[in-house]
């Protein structure tokens, strides 16, 4: 659905994307991960020509972007950093104006389209009030209806959830996956990492301009081999698990077990009560904080960190592997979080 | 893509706002000039204000006189300028592009709309003016006459030529003294308006070139403004002669002599020519600009 290759643009000195090769599939519902100034929006305006790339090659549904883009866009859906509207206007003559305005907009069936787009919303009973009188979340949805006028079968979405409240994230999500149900390949850059981690199949994550990683979500999140436990009696389950054990915080244990199953059964015949089992995958946000620096918006912080406060980490291992049990088993709790993995934009 | 342009300037209340304006500013002119009966003196004031006592037929030609040196240029930069600087800073220009409309046909169209607007403007100016000049200044003496107003070709508003030179009452004199016909003047007023469209075209085209360049219409605008005052300065002063024949505002008032008996053509052409130039020049280098431009807004 789209293929870049070698994608490069250069703003003067500034290269905000390098080389990058990216890969979205019919039917992915791809994210696209990284933090502030990674070069996310540059690349998303790249894919519908709106910004020119100084070097490589992009393909969109099998045309060649920017040079077919005028046969291309009409199958695209998309909505580019914030959404825009003429705030004079209420949101259907919004809509029905940009329909109208390029091409393959049939007046016939434009009614019907603009309705339907804003039912998928959850915008059906707009009145006439004018665009200017809405709330960032109903903007925000006129956006994604501007998006689905036109019945796409490529969503391009920067930021969907922007300015929503919970309950609209999860009403756009279950679109978005109702849609891709039907056949839309849904490609969205974020940087809301439950939000990715929710909807996508597969992600894509930008550091500095360079796609340092890409794959299946769930390839990414195998099991880690290590298993969250709980129990009442964790000094004799210590005991008993002899040095599998690889940290303990009250009555939470890690332990490295390749097979909970097992290690259930041994615990439950030694008599030990066990309230909760977990096998622990690696979260997203370890994944894209393994690879990635800090965001351009944290320019200027060191990176040893402000000293004796924060305990330094480790650098990352070359295989992606955790850090140190702590880090694979209780990430957020224990709170060993180093300078060069702190959260970027959880917003 | 056309439409959609015409639409989005009907529906922006600035464009009813200015027309209003313009329209309004001859109107206080002639309510003082007839309580008052004080026109300024022969050679003095803006043109044709001293004849309009005595017929207010042709008071349409004073009130583009009026509304040309300021009214007319702010309000066509304004919209220029507002052309592609404001749906990119409104957010909507991305949108509009990745519709996908061409970037040569948001131009085109962009063009159209504001051609648009300056026609209507002076047709405005001129129907309206009309009326004032017949209804506060001058006797209804000819009363099957048609408004000055213009021809199906131009656009909608006018009310179609007069059915018939039988004006005998009608003793209409040209600037040069010698009579003109109602015919005469109707035609001669159309060739004012459509002089003044085309100078105001001018102005037009360095706004939107300056409006692919900027951000910000508000920039754009008085860009082009500064240009025009600039012309403006070099226009009277004498050193700077050599450069004065391809200034945007030499020619200008050049439509005036529409009204001499016989036309006088030399600086008419002129004129036509120089705005053909600067529209030429300003909007090649306004689609070499846009169409390759990154649009980061």
């Amino acid at each position: 659905m789209i293929t870049t290759r070698n994608l490069t643009k250069r703003f003067g000195n500034v290269e905000a994307v390098r080389e990058v090769s990216l890969d979205v599939r019919e039917g992915d519902r791809y994210g696209l991960l990284g933090p502030n100034g990674s070069g996310k929006s540059t690349l998303v305006r790249m894919l519908l020509g709106l910004v020119y790339a100084t070097s490589g090659e992009i393909s969109v549904l099998g045309y060649r972007v920017p040079k077919q883009a005028s046969r291309v866009l009409p199958e695209i859906g998309a909505l580019i950093e914030e959404p825009a509207a003429y705030p004079h206007m209420s949101g259907r003559a919004n809509l029905r104006l940009l329909d109208a305005a390029g091409p393959r907009g049939e007046r016939r069936t434009r009614r019907r389209r603009v309705d339907d787009a804003l039912e998928q919303v959850g915008l059906a009973s707009i009145d006439r009030r004018p665009v200017r009188a809405y709330s960032l979340g109903m903007r925000q949805r006129l956006g994604l209806a501007a998006a689905l006028v036109r019945r796409p079968r490529l969503l391009i979405l920067d930021e969907p959830a922007n300015g929503l409240d919970p309950r609209g994230i999860r009403d756009i999500r279950d679109l978005l996956v109702g849609l891709n149900d039907e056949g839309v390949t849904v490609f969205l850059s974020s940087h809301l990492l439950p939000e990715v981690s929710a909807l996508c199949t597969r992600i894509g994550v930008l550091d500095s301009g360079r796609l340092v990683l890409q794959d299946q979500l769930e390839s990414l999140q195998k099991p880690t081999g290590h298993v969250l436990i709980c129990t009442d009696e964790p000094e004799r389950a210590v005991a008993i698990l002899d040095g599998l054990v690889e940290h303990r915080d009250g009555p939470d244990l890690v332990v490295r077990a390749p097979d909970p199953a097992e290690l259930n059964a041994r615990l439950v015949g030694a008599g030990v009560p066990v309230r909760s089992l977990v096998v622990r995958r690696r979260s997203l946000e370890e994944i894209v904080l393994d690879v990635t620096g800090t965001g351009s918006d944290q320019f200027g912080v060191p990176v040893s960190g402000p000293g004796g406060t924060v305990k330094a980490a480790p650098p990352p291992s070359a295989d992606g592997a955790p850090r140190d049990p702590a880090d694979a088993g209780l990430p957020a709790a224990t709170g060993a979080v180093s300078p060069a993995i702190r959260k970027p934009e959880i917003s | 893509m056309i439409a959609v342009e015409l639409f989005k300037l009907v529906r922006r209340a600035r464009t009813w706002f200015s027309i209003g304006v313009m329209c309004a500013l001859p109107l206080i002119v002639a309510i003082f000039i007839a309580v008052t009966h004080l026109a300024p003196p022969p050679g003095q004031g803006s043109a044709f204000l001293s004849a309009v006592l005595d017929n207010g037929q042709l008071y349409p030609a004073a009130a583009l006189a009026l509304v040309l040196p300021v009214f007319l240029p702010v309000a066509v930069a304004v919209v220029a300028g507002d052309s592609i600087a404001g749906e990119a800073s409104a957010g909507t220009l991305r949108y509009l592009l990745a519709r996908p409309v061409g970037r040569t046909r948001l131009l085109v169209a962009k063009l159209i709309a504001v051609t648009t607007f300056t026609l209507v403007a002076v047709i405005a100016v001129t129907v309206t003016s009309y009326a004032t000049g017949v209804l506060i200044l001058g006797p209804s003496r000819a009363a099957a006459v048609g408004t000055g107003g213009p021809s199906g070709s131009i656009g909608p508003g006018g009310n179609g030529l007069p059915t018939a030179g039988l004006q005998a009452g009608a003793a209409i004199t040209s600037l040069s003294g010698a009579p003109l016909t109602t015919l005469e003047l109707v035609e001669r007023v159309l060739g004012a308006m459509a002089f003044i469209t085309v100078s105001m075209l001018g102005v037009a085209a360095i706004a939107i070139f300056l409006s692919t360049l900027a951000d910000s219409a508000l920039g754009a605008a008085l860009g082009a403004l500064a240009a025009l005052v600039a012309s403006e300065v070099l226009v009277t002063l004498n050193a700077a002669s050599a450069v004065q024949p391809f200034l945007p505002t030499r020619y200008w008032l050049a439509w005036i002599d529409f009204f001499r008996q016989p036309i006088f053509w030399r600086d008419i052409q002129r004129g036509f020519a120089i705005q053909a130039v600067y529209v030429a020049v300003f909007l090649a280098a306004a689609w070499a600009n846009f169409a390759t431009r990154d649009i980061t807004t």
